[in-house]
């Protein structure tokens, strides 16, 4: 129990730095609004994270996801005038239940089959979410604007700050229920069907039904995420849920680590500054800086940050014992 | 009923069908040799597809750059496998994958870096070669010839040539191949060459269609997934009839949606046809329509 | 000079030590075999003479080092490895299989001149040739790797249990014919073999592997006649 103590003070330390990052003097609302989009980020790789890295299934899709969760925030904000904290339980059950029902199929599906099933779907949405036929609903091509809310009870905070805290509180919960159940056994019959589906159904787990379990959850994490990051930037439109989304997420699932509650926050800093370093290194092609940076980074860090991060830490503690 | 109209698209969903058929058989070429799927494939074409206009608009005649740019093609190939890949051999396949990612965005980033993204007009050489009837048109035409000729060349070398023999063997058993000394990772990098340049010749015959620019491909690709999964992922003859299917099978669904005046999918939701095709196979029939069900060892 | 020298060569799989000090040579025209129980470390010494496994020391080739080479190239140079499970290509044809064995060979009249050769020794192949490989029965799969690896025109044939898994008169056909390679085409052989008592008759030198380690060689009549062996090997 002794490193569970020692998990749950440090993951306290880091909530209390989190929290008080905002209120440090001279950092911008600009640096606060980039700050909720790595946690929004966070938490759709963390769903992401318990599909790939515990559960072992691919998705170069979770892009849709997001905007389903994105879609659900700004048509009940936009139409139905509800306020911004209603549509966050709103878009996690619409992607619990989509999730699950794309989940039905992927039971079928391992590897690359269910990458490419995904990336079909990755690659269909925006042109659904264009199509006339929900264009009242979803504002065709031109998207939807929302507006940013204010902090409650006339708290003395700007909104950037408060979606802040507001998007932190939920990474919180969602962390800690996450935490939570891949610890369990829940969490062990996971790893199991990943590292031995033929053995999981033996032991009398339903391989089939965690499956799509799994991907019901991974997408409600990931819709949650889309929620959010959909009233902090203020606005969707089909062209922001491109292929590109997608294969972000799951760079950053990679990069940050596979199958580590804390890789997603690593991953979730990448996607958001690399873009920016690369285009600082080149405004000409900073795509092309980034692509660079990930064969390289795969290359060095098979393991992603928090993989490598732990070879270090054990291999300063060999040395250690050693001397 | 519009015969006319009905033949016309039978013929034109064909010509779609042949450049999928090649797509599908880029992918299939290296599943088969390395059991990866090259989301890349559709951005090399593409980045092919730039190399054969720039050539041509310093003045080259078409064929000569045609050619040129299926020669450039397969050297990048090779070079992408010897210099990039050949470190992942051992990697994990999540590694793998994000390295195709890698790829796929430096090729789109660099060709709108270098060509910009404004549209370009890519011309056809078949317009001045066939003469336009009623009922294909004179690069439809040429489309499915030229496709045909490069699938019947390539069944040719693998079947009858001795280095057509040595990939294919590197392919299905490499321990084996290394020890009647066939250079298998060599073997990789050819695979990976011809790959490229049958997507260079796919990404030629599109890009006169529609117009050419970064994203030319990404549409053509999830139409060559859809047809390689149709035909067998591990079959390069049911790829190519996968991709002649789901040809006639688009321009079948214009067909039916004139016929009953009622349009579900139209232009606006051709993606959406190859998602739902994808998800069929990978439901109904995991194996595609030619493929051999694979039997697992438990 | 020996044809094949093994000199303190130590293999490993992963970490994991498999030879530990293994030091032999073989001489050119001779048939020799590695006798030892299951797990003693044969087929890692024969797959550490083609390069299939990471090793320490020294192996050479007529005189050349080889260790630290890629499969293929050690292949190219004359040497044949007939695996163990006989590396089928179950999907090509008999006839591609075996022109697979001429693949470094080139030219085309030498092709043919190889083919015929090998149905010499194996007329059942010409029967099968357009047969899918994989449908053949054990032995003819023996067979036809046996035959591939001739088509290499190797100097030295390393032949891992081609006994396994064959009905008594089928192993002794083989046997027969790879006796009549050995003194016609004047190919060096390695053997590994389970069933001591075959591969002493065949053999005219042998070494005895125990646990990753070379513990007694000799000529083959001598081995034979070793009472150790004898009721360890050969079980009378």
């Amino acid at each position: 129990m002794a490193g569970i103590d020692k998990n749950l003070r440090w993951a306290g330390i880091v909530l209390l730095l989190a929290i008080l990052l905002p209120f440090i003097p001279g950092v911008s609302d600009y640096r606060i609004f980039q700050l909720t989009l790595v946690l929004v980020y966070a938490i759709a790789l963390l769903g992401l994270n318990v599909l790939t890295g515990y559960n072992g299934q691919f998705s170069l899709g979770h892009g849709a996801f997001y905007a389903v969760g994105a879609y659900v925030a700004a048509i009940m904000m936009d139409k139905w005038g509800m306020p911004y904290y209603a549509t966050v339980p709103a878009a996690a059950v619409v992607c619990l239940v989509v999730g699950f029902l794309f989940g039905l199929p992927a039971l079928r599906l391992e590897g690359h089959y269910l990458a490419l099933a995904t990336f079909a779907l990755a690659l269909a949405v925006p042109q659904m979410l264009k199509h006339k036929s929900i264009e009242y609903w979803t504002g065709g091509v031109q998207g939807i604007v929302i507006i940013k809310p204010d902090p409650p009870f006339g708290l003395p905070l700007s909104q950037d700050q408060w979606l802040y805290l507001f998007t932190l509180f939920v990474l919180a919960i969602l962390f800690l229920c996450a935490w939570n159940l891949l610890r369990g056994r829940t969490g062990r019959a996971l790893v199991a069907i990943r590292d031995h589906h033929m053995a999981a159904d033996t032991m009398g787990i339903n391989t089939a039904l965690y499956k799509s379990l799994t991907f019901g959850v991974s997408a409600m994490y990931t819709g949650v995420a889309g929620a959010l990051g959909a009233i902090a930037i203020q606005f969707v439109a089909p062209d922001s849920f491109t292929i590109l989304l997608s294969i972000s997420l799951l760079v950053g699932v990679v990069i940050g680590g596979l199958a580590s509650i804390p890789g997603a926050i690593f991953g979730a800093l990448f996607i958001v500054y690399t873009p920016n370093i690369a285009s600082d290194i080149s405004k000409a092609a900073p795509w092309a800086i980034y692509g660079i940076f990930l064969i390289v980074f795969m290359y060095l860090m098979p393991t992603g940050i928090w993989g490598g991060l732990r070879k270090l830490a054990a291999m300063i503690r060999a040395r250690r014992n050693a001397s | 009923m519009n015969w006319e109209f009905v033949l016309h698209q039978a013929t034109s969903g064909l010509a779609n069908g042949a450049i999928y058929a090649s797509v599908a058989l880029a992918l299939v070429m290296i599943y088969t040799a390395t059991e990866h799927i090259n989301f890349a494939q559709g951005e090399m074409a593409m980045f092919s597809c730039y190399i054969a206009w720039q050539l041509i608009d310093w003045g080259l005649p078409y064929w000569v750059a045609f050619f040129c740019t299926i020669a450039i093609s397969f050297a990048g190939g090779v070079a992408i496998e010897r210099v990039i890949l050949k470190r992942f051999h051992n990697a994990p396949v999540l590694a793998v994958i994000i390295v195709f990612i890698g790829l796929l965005v430096i090729f789109n980033s660099i060709a709108g870096w270098i060509w910009s993204t404004v549209l370009k007009q890519f011309p056809s050489p078949f317009v001045d070669i066939f003469p336009t009837t009623k009922l294909v048109g004179p690069h439809q035409l040429g489309v499915v010839l030229t496709i045909l000729i490069i699938l019947t060349g390539l069944y040719l070398f693998f079947r009858f040539t001795p280095l057509g023999l040595a990939m294919r063997a590197a392919a299905q058993n490499p321990v084996s191949a290394r020890l009647v000394g066939v250079r298998v990772n060599w073997m990789l990098a050819l695979g990976w060459g011809l790959a490229a340049a049958v997507g260079a010749v796919a990404g030629m015959m599109v890009a006169p269609i529609v117009f050419l620019d970064p994203n030319l491909m990404a549409g053509i690709l999830l139409y060559g997934f859809a047809s390689a999964l149709l035909g067998g992922i591990s079959n390069p003859g049911g790829a190519v009839l996968g991709g002649f299917i789901l040809g006639l099978l688009e321009n079948g669904i214009i067909v039916v949606e004139n016929l009953v005046g009622v349009t579900v999918f139209g232009n606006e939701l051709k993606l959406t046809v190859a998602l739902i095709v994808v998800i069929a196979v990978l439901i109904f029939k995991p194996s595609g329509l030619f493929g051999k069900v694979r039997v697992k060892r438990v | 000079m020996a044809l094949l020298e093994v000199k303190g060569v130590k293999a490993y799989y992963g970490q994991t030590e498999a030879l530990h000090d293994v030091s032999f040579a073989l001489e050119e025209g001779g048939i020799t075999t590695l006798l030892g129980a299951n797990g003693a470390g044969k087929t890692t010494t024969l797959r550490s003479i083609c390069g299939m496994v990471r090793t320490v020391g020294e192996i050479s080739f007529s005189g050349r080092r080889i260790n630290g080479m890629a499969t293929e190239e050690i292949v190219r140079m004359g040497v044949a490895h007939v695996p163990e499970g006989r590396g089928t290509f179950v999907n090509l044809t008999v006839d591609e299989n075996l022109r697979l064995g001429s693949y470094t060979q080139g030219k085309k009249d030498r092709v043919q001149r190889d083919l015929d050769l090998v149905f010499n020794y194996f007329p059942r192949l010409k029967e099968r040739l357009q047969q899918q490989a994989g449908t053949l029965s054990g032995g003819e799969q023996q067979m036809l790797a046996i035959a591939r690896a001739l088509m290499l025109a190797p100097r030295l044939m390393l032949l891992d249990e081609p006994s396994f898994g064959l009905a008594p008169l089928v192993v002794q056909e083989i046997f027969r014919i790879m006796r009549r390679i050995n003194e016609e085409e004047k190919v060096s052989m390695l053997l590994v073999e389970q069933n001591a008592a075959l591969a002493l008759d065949l053999a005219d030198h042998a070494y005895l592997l125990e646990t990753g380690n070379v513990v007694m060689s000799g000529p083959a009549q001598v081995i034979k006649n070793d009472e150790g062996v004898r009721r360890s090997y050969l079980g009378y």
